[in-house]
């Protein structure tokens, strides 16, 4: 043998997976081929936990030209424009190092969306950690919103919206998850490494050790109290020439240079050429000695799996090869001829003339192992679901108001996305603080609404419910601007799938996306899982965060969420279940319970309120549209008021106030219209059988519930200081 | 003969260092009072070619008029060997 | 005929872009010029749009001034032509020593995306023509470093020649003076650290930023009128 006997089980290989390397190769592997093969088969790049149960979602559609299991999927918004969409996680990082995790994280998924040929235009980013009031949670939200902050304005690709939660179960575990949003402007690239004879070419960063055993390794294992060490592993990310990779790239793809070509993200070189050569059916024989190393001494398995930032690989045909390198130059970006595509199906790895790997492109792409592993549905459920709801009537329902609009979970989180470039390209019509972030296609009169919602506690209490209510949600954000949903991207975050209550919730959430994205038209173009998000035993809630993205006919004719006019008629368009308070933010809030049910989703509704929002958005009856969450409909109209520095008079109507005001149940807007449009906007609602209640009017400095009102100056200040206040509250 | 420069490049007295007030701002907190005159700037380290140590110097200080230090808020100590 | 205004891309610029795309709103006739060019073609204005210059290493602005095309947009202002620098623009002229003062970390050690006002606290320059002194503009800053400072001789003399051209209403950042914008002596060469080209529709927010863009613009049409 020319490694130790337990290798294997450093680099995260089961003694099976190892038996079954050397089945299928019909000897041991070499030193440079267990390690790829560690990387290609860990859980992140192959997902062989997943597999089993991501395969019933639904993919196709006539506008989704490319779906699950390439760089990221393309979806046609109008005809001849297409975009490409995908949300990627990178949580363990983040927790060890949150500054360059999520800094990288942002680089990974631009990159995932420029090999595609699309040009990255948007961000999106969904966080959440654990409570506030604990200082290293300050710690990791500083580091994070400044590493993503640093990046992506560096960069220059808007964050146009997101979201930060606040739940006990992230606290160890915090999920950093960033959508990206490209445009194809000139060509549709795939991976595929096509044409014997063809060059591999390496663009961008020098490889170093970064992140040796990271992605991989770090989110194929819990995190123990011995997780301090992981800390060398982390990638670091250089913005600088991330931009100036965008740039060449994108010329490269332009000038039709490029035959194929992928991003190195997890797995470093060992992926690109794997899964570019097993799509082909064609195989690689490339020369290490060619990789351009930040560290001299590097062996050849480290430059396999390294995760350097920053670099993209190109299959070029012979004749492009000079013009590449020159772009590439000019960029002033390093590019170097690993070696050339061959029609072996293997990947073929040299040293002068020694063989360091010599592996069938399809054994490390495709023949990963698949699981099925066992599912269980807790016990503790059962518990959960009898457990106190937490909805008992307040003692002061103005205090329990303010508590909720001024709390870390609902609170203005200006303080996080005033350090994101949210402008630049001139496309943000509505950018963060909305309901979705609706942006302008760069020369094209069709504009995109994208949302990312992942209700984890719902699906903690409900997973197949949950999940259903995420879809929901998501869509019904992109439909309160006017949008018409069009597909998700999703990434899925839970536990350690070994565990079979795990592994129940995540084929539960599995099932609920599919069933919704099937009621909704809205199929999966790809996305991202991320298992053993836990610590010492403890997982996070099943967290399906669901990236929605929609299409609008025109920009000009998309809704906001802010009052525009004092007496203006504002309505609850759906219906309130007064029951619906089960895992929702007054019972967490105000009473401190989690228990009970989830809200109840009637899908038929909810597209019926769909439809009203869009046809409202096209005929601009509308003077806003806000979806109802996250504290119901009382914190949707105070938010609506807000934005539009204004308040309101309205009255919800009978039942217990605090239900009434509180209650989370779905399908829900708060639309407000001027008088004249009344008629218009109730015959939209018959049309759509949405019901439609006046429930008051937009009034100028008081936010009145008929018992009792708030002045809009004291909620602002409640809303716009909540988080920032909590944030300021701490040591650096 | 190469030579091996450090420079250390510091605000002005005088300019307001808000980096700095936050580091002195913290250390209570961690426990360690009587701290004042916190300024965080910038260390810059070079192997320099130059006929003798005097050479060395003359070259790093017109680096750092012209380059390593902004004349208009920072100012600049060169270290030689 | 239309004004020929130069856009000079550094690599890791981001801005220039936009600035193209609002130069061309406003009808003039905007080209890209790298930043390794020696020479610029004949432009009536040259623009130093928004970004991160190299990477903003060292000091932000402290690399892209020693590119190649600064010397030829040196020549350019040193003739009287007008140069205008927006965010890290500015950072580079203030570098290149074409304009006072340098740009440290905003004072809350944050990056800032917001929307602003600014006040036109002199109007009588090419940059300004199109306001009446004391007018309101609602602009956008996009920046972790534009907090200005000059030595207090300097400002002293900036502010009696009126080279303090746009405040804010509302210091965001920590600049001396809340200064925002200012020029030289000559009038002809400008920095601010708002980004006027965000600011060039009502569908994004507002239009003021054509007040600034224009009023250049303006100015070139009537010295070709003058010299005609």
């Amino acid at each position: 043998m020319s490694f130790a006997p337990e290798l294997h089980r450093e680099l995260g290989l089961t003694d099976d997976e190892l038996e079954a390397i050397e089945k299928r190769l019909g000897r041991e592997p070499s030193h440079t081929e267990l390690a790829m093969f560690s990387v290609m088969w860990s859980e992140h790049c192959s997902y062989k936990s997943s597999r089993v149960h991501l395969r019933d979602l639904p993919t196709e559609a006539p506008h989704v030209l490319v779906g699950p299991g390439e760089g990221a999927g393309i979806v046609e918004v109008a005809p001849g424009v297409s975009v490409a969409w995908k949300i990627e996680s990178h949580n363990h990082p983040s927790f060890v190092e949150p500054f360059n995790g999520a800094a990288t994280g942002v680089g990974g998924i631009v990159r995932d969306i420029l090999s595609m040929g699309a040009r990255p235009i948007a961000l999106m980013d969904p966080l959440r950690f654990g409570p506030l009031d604990d200082d290293r949670t300050k710690y990791l939200v500083e580091g994070v919103v400044h590493g993503i902050s640093n990046y992506g304005n560096s960069i220059g690709v808007p964050t146009v919206g997101g979201e930060v939660v606040f739940e006990d179960c992230y606290a160890e575990n915090p999920l950093v998850n960033v959508a990206c949003l490209g445009v194809i402007e000139d060509r549709l690239m795939h991976g595929r490494a096509v044409g014997e004879g063809n060059a591999v070419i390496l663009i961008g960063s020098s490889t170093g050790r970064d992140g040796i055993g990271g992605a991989s390794v770090l989110a194929s294992a819990e995190f123990d109290d011995a997780s301090g060490d992981k800390r060398p592993s982390v990638q670091v990310g250089d913005p600088f020439t991330e931009k100036l990779l965008i740039e060449a790239c994108l010329e490269l793809v332009r000038n039709g240079l490029l035959a194929g070509f992928q991003d190195l993200g997890a797995g470093g070189i060992s992926c690109p050429t794997s899964e570019m050569a097993s799509k082909a059916g064609t195989g690689m024989r490339l020369d290490i000695e060619q990789v351009h190393l930040r560290e001299a001494d590097m062996e050849p398995f480290e430059i396999m799996i390294s995760e350097s930032q920053e670099r993209m690989l190109a299959v070029v045909d012979p004749a492009n090869v000079d013009q590449v390198l020159s772009v590439c130059t000019k960029w002033e970006l390093d590019a170097r001829v690993l070696g050339e595509v061959t029609k072996s199906g293997r990947v073929e790895v040299h040293r002068a003339d020694e063989v360091l790997a010599d592996v069938p492109a399809d054994a490390l792409a495709e023949e990963g192992p698949v699981y099925s592993r066992p599912i269980e549905e807790p016990q503790w459920l059962r518990d959960l679901h009898a457990a106190e709801v937490g909805d008992a009537a307040p003692p002061d329902l103005q205090e329990a108001f303010l508590t909720l609009l001024g709390s870390p979970a609902i609170a203005s989180k200006r303080w996080v996305w005033e350090q994101y470039d949210h402008m630049i390209f001139l496309g943000t019509v509505q950018g963060p603080g909305g309901d979705a972030a609706v942006i302008r296609l760069p020369g094209h009169e069709v504009a995109v609404a994208v949302s990312v919602d992942g209700p984890g506690r719902y699906c903690y209490l409900d997973p197949y419910e949950g999940a259903r209510l995420a879809v929901a949600e998501a869509a019904r954000n992109v439909a309160a601007t006017g949008g018409t949903p069009l597909a998700i991207t999703n990434c899925l975050n839970f536990g350690n799938p070994e565990k079979p209550e795990v592994m129940w919730q995540f084929a539960e959430v599995v099932r609920g996306i599919g069933d919704a994205c099937r009621d909704l038209e809205t199929p999966v173009t790809g996305g991202n899982v991320s298992f053993y998000n836990e610590t010492n035993g403890r997982a996070i809630y099943p967290t399906p965060v669901i990236g929605m993205l929609g299409s609008i006919e025109a920009p000009e004719r998309s809704t906001g969420m802010a009052f525009v006019a004092q007496g203006h008629l504002i309505a609850l368009a759906g219906t309130t279940d007064p029951s619906d308070l089960g895992g929702g933010e007054y019972a967490k809030t105000i009473n401190g319970r989690i228990g009970g049910r989830a809200p109840r989703l009637d899908m038929g509704a909810e597209r019926n309120l769909h439809r009203f929002l869009i046809a409202s958005a096209r005929t601009g009856v509308l003077a806003s549209a806000h979806d109802c969450s996250e504290g119901g409909a009382a914190i949707a109209l105070a938010e609506s008021a807000l934005a539009g520095d204004l308040g309101f008079r309205v009255d919800l109507g009978e039942g217990e106030a605090h239900r009434v005001m509180f209650s989370e149940s779905p399908s829900r807007a708060i639309v407000s219209f001027s008088e004249d449009r009344l008629e218009a906007v109730r015959s939209l609602a018959d049309e759509t059988q949405v019901t439609l209640t006046v429930i008051g009017s937009v009034v100028s400095d008081s936010l009145d519930f008929a018992t009792f009102a708030v002045a809009r100056d004291v909620a602002r200040d409640v809303f716009e200081g909540g988080f920032s206040r909590a944030m300021s509250a701490s040591v650096t | 003969m190469s030579y091996l420069a450090r420079v250390d490049v510091m605000l002005k007295p005088g300019i307001s260092d808000p980096q700095g007030q936050t580091i002195e701002k913290a250390l209570p907190v961690l426990g360690y009072d009587g701290v004042t005159g916190v300024r965080v700037g910038k260390r810059i380290q070079l192997e320099v070619e130059a006929a003798s140590e005097d050479d060395a110097r003359t070259k790093v200080q017109e680096m750092c008029e012209k380059l390593l230090a902004n004349p208009v808020i920072e100012s600049y100590e060169v270290m030689i060997g | 005929m239309k004004a020929k205004v130069a856009i000079v891309v550094f690599p890791g610029s981001n801005c220039e872009q936009d600035c193209h795309r609002a130069f061309s709103l406003l009808g003039a006739e905007p080209v890209m010029v790298w930043h390794a060019d020696t020479e610029l073609p004949n432009v009536d204005l040259v623009v130093l749009p928004g970004g991160f210059a190299h990477g903003d290493y060292l000091r932000t602005g402290a690399l892209a001034r020693f590119s190649p095309i600064m010397s030829a947009v040196q020549d350019h202002a040193e003739a009287g032509g007008l140069v205008v620098g927006i965010c890290n623009g500015f950072q580079i002229l203030c570098e290149a020593g074409m304009l006072p003062g340098a740009l440290r970390k905003n004072s809350g050690l944050k990056f800032l995306c917001k929307w602003v006002t600014l006040r036109v606290d002199n109007a009588d320059t090419a940059f300004t023509s199109l306001a009446a002194e004391g007018r309101l503009l609602k602009i956008p800053i996009n920046h972790f470093e534009g907090n200005w400072y000059a030595e207090p001789d300097e400002l002293d003399r900036l502010r009696g020649n009126g080279q303090i051209v746009l405040r804010y209403a509302e210091n965001p950042n920590g600049s001396l003076d809340d200064a925002a914008g200012i020029c030289n002596e000559a009038g002809n060469v400008f920095g601010l650290m708002p980004h006027p080209e965000r600011a060039c529709e009502e569908l994004l927010g507002s239009r003021d930023g054509r007040v600034l863009l224009g009023s250049l613009l303006d100015r070139i049409e009537s010295s070709r009128k003058a010299s005609a």
